[in-house]
């Protein structure tokens, strides 16, 4: 009995900034970390592992540097990892690398659960899951935060607009992680050190049934036409003085602006 | 990648393309093996997908009446509204007075509430029928369950989270601008060669047009076979307590890490309810314990459009500001001069707001008192 979780390697944007002379991203020395939705993802399924027993499959799609955090997620508890990396996944977009993971998973089957974290922080999508579950034909619940399995189902509540659903599915299905639902656990030395005998296995193309037109670049509906920094069209009018003048000239410009 | 303004091609190009724009002497190319011409141009018309809960739309559904009347008119192509649900009487005229020239209904029980199975299989059988151009959601949770099931199962691609769209005169293709690594940076996307051209779009930026009674339109049901789409049983649903309504109010105060506490926030409370506005905050006091999330503006909070935004003690990171891009007025105050939240304000106030805020509360309660006489 699998449990599978998809895992995404990302820079971590909290470092990201822009040079404010050169108007760049920095991006220099920023660490890459897995994509935090996906530590929740991995526990939830650790702790089911825990419970129902069978074995944690962490798989991820990038290139071989990718394989850090697939240490990371052994380090944690998972019981083997599976690296997809090939020249030809590169470029791809949600609807590529959906594919892409779906046809690992089909030589990964039976399969008991499939989790995803809620989104990716790079690209902040949450396409990914719900993509991958259609591929696979099976049902998807997103942004799960709590969520209990049955012999044959699963039961999990998700957040929507402005309410919560409880919903059940058949499995085997795909869930994907709210950041609310778990507290990850840390790595363990003990765990870091067996992270670091357990052999990764890496796939490329050539190790699954897949058509060439369907991933990477060319598998990819989207392209991306332009990239920019995001620009804040105000023409501030900054003001120093005391507290007096300052509230004085606030309120005056609100009446203005028929805003009192 | 680009790295200090470098483009670096190294094992970890995604060729997403990024070099090409920023080569100042159009030294990169980027080589796509041009995918043939398609029968992209049997593809027509804008398609929005009306949220409706408890058989009323959605503000979100306006919005993109909105903007998809835009885009339509330049394409000189129908606005095409969707209307999915048990219960639709009279959403489809409103949908009409807001710029629909044609809505679809499909009614059938199973579709009461949003169920991903039912909605997947009704909205891709009609896309597949009608062949429509362009399809837009709003980005809310149940938008952004449905649309990346539905472009899987057309094949085609989908935009997330978009904050601006407009049409490629040359080619009359999509341009679907969207907020990256954290709202860092902002990327244009496409579709060049799969139809239906499909995005989500951020709630509160896109602006709806007031209703005009006397538009007329098209209203058409379509004969949809309930079946066994169903994928997911809902057991049960429950509201949120949600304390606030940050999406619809018309003056926000919020405030930041330097309202120092509880008692700071409780100030710029009294400066909203003076002004007649809601409180909100910034991430860093939700992080403290000071206040509940729902109140939280930005990239993982909410996104606003109020008429005034007044950020007292908020320095203005990038997670913050893509939150108040739809306000009309933003004011700061902040007692460093350098604080970016200054770059994002039409007003800026440099000082302490401890000092500031009460004055403002007892000034602005003496005009409103001055009018009433
Ligand atoms: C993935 C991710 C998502 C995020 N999402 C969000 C989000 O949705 N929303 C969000 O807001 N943040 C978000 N953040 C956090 C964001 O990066 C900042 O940490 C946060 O916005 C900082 O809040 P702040 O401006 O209140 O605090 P600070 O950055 O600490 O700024 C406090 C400001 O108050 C000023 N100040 C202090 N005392 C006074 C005084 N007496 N009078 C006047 N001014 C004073 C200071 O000069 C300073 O500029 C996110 C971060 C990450 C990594
Ligand atoms: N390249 C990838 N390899 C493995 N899993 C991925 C990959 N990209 C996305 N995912 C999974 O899909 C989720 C949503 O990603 P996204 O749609 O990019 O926001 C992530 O949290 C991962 O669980």
């Amino acid at each position: 009995m699998r449990w599978i979780v998809c895992i995404k390697q990302v820079p971590d944007t909290t470092e990201i900034r822009i040079d404010s002379r050169t108007n760049n991203l920095v991006r220099e020395g920023i660490a890459s970390i897995m994509n935090p939705y996906d530590c929740h993802a991995l526990e939830a399924a650790l702790q089911l592992r825990d419970q129902h027993g069978g074995q944690v499959t962490v798989v991820t799609m990038g290139p071989s540097q990718a394989e850090e955090c697939l240490r990371d997620a052994l380090a944690m508890g998972a019981d083997e990892a599976v690296l997809l990396s090939d020249p030809a996944f590169r470029g791809a977009d949600t609807l590529a690398t959906s594919y892409t993971l779906a046809a690992a998973i089909r030589r990964l089957a039976p399969v008991q659960l499939i989790f995803c974290g809620k989104q990716a922080i790079d690209g902040d999508t949450a396409q990914v899951g719900p993509e991958l579950a259609e591929w696979l034909g099976l049902p998807h619940i997103a942004g799960v935060e709590y969520l209990v399995v049955k012999a044959n189902n699963i039961t999990a509540r998700r957040e929507a607009e402005s309410e919560y659903y409880l919903v059940e599915a058949n499995l085997p299905a795909l869930v994907t992680i709210s950041r609310t639902m778990n507290e990850p656990r840390l790595p363990s030395v003990w765990g870091r050190l067996r992270a670091n005998r357990t052999p990764i296995t890496v796939w490329t193309g050539e190790d699954l049934d897949i058509d060439p037109n369907r991933i990477g670049l060319a598998g990819s509906p989207t392209r991306v036409k332009r990239i920019f920094y995001p620009q804040h069209q105000r023409q501030t009018q900054i003001r120093q003085g005391n507290a007096e003048q300052l509230s004085n000239w606030l309120v005056k410009t609100l009446a203005e602006e028929r805003l009192l | 990648m680009i790295i200090e303004g470098m483009a670096i091609v190294n094992e970890g190009c995604t060729a997403c393309g990024a070099c090409v724009d920023l080569c100042p002497v159009e030294a990169i190319s980027l080589d796509l093996d041009e995918i043939p011409t398609d029968e992209t141009d049997e593809y027509c018309d804008v398609w929005v997908w009306l949220e409706t809960r408890d058989n009323r739309l959605e503000g979100v559904g306006l919005e993109l009446l909105g903007i998809g009347r835009e885009l339509a008119d330049i394409k000189q192509e129908k606005l095409v509204g969707i209307l999915l649900g048990s219960k639709l009487e009279g959403l489809a005229e409103k949908a009409i007075s807001h710029g629909a020239d044609r809505v679809w209904c499909i009614t059938d029980p199973a579709l009461e509430h949003y169920e991903n199975g039912a909605y997947t299989a009704a909205l891709t059988e009609l896309i597949n029928q009608e062949k429509p151009a362009i399809v837009l959601l709003g980005a809310t949770p149940d938008g952004r369950d449905l649309a990346p099931r539905v472009a899987a199962r057309l094949q085609t691609g989908l935009t997330a989270d978009c904050t601006g769209l407009a049409i490629e005169l040359e080619t009359g293709n999509l341009l679907q601008t969207r907020p990256a690594f954290g709202g860092n940076i902002m990327a244009t996307i496409i579709t060049p060669h799969h139809r239906p051209q499909m995005a989500t779009v951020r709630p509160q930026i896109m602006k709806a047009r007031p209703a005009d009674a006397a538009r007329t339109g098209e209203i058409l049901d379509y004969p949809f076979e309930s079946g066994a789409w169903a994928l997911t049983r809902i057991l049960s649903q429950e509201d949120t307590q949600k304390q606030v309504n940050l999406e619809q109010a018309d003056i926000i105060v919020a405030g930041g890490r330097g309202a120092d506490g509880p008692e700071g926030l409780q100030l710029l409370q009294e400066l909203a309810t003076t002004l007649g506005g809601t409180l909100a905050v910034s991430r860093a006091p939700v992080e403290e314990g000071w206040i509940a999330p729902d109140y939280q503006v930005g990239q993982t909070g909410k996104t606003v459009a109020p008429r005034l935004y007044i950020a007292c003690g908020i320095s203005g990171t990038i997670q913050h500001l893509v939150g108040i891009q739809g306000a009309d007025i933003v004011v700061a105050i902040n007692r460093d001069p350098k604080a970016p939240i200054f770059q994002a304000a039409d007003y800026g106030l440099v000082g302490d707001l401890f000092e500031i805020v009460p004055l403002l509360i007892t000034k602005i309660r003496k005009i409103q008192k001055q009018r009433h006489q």
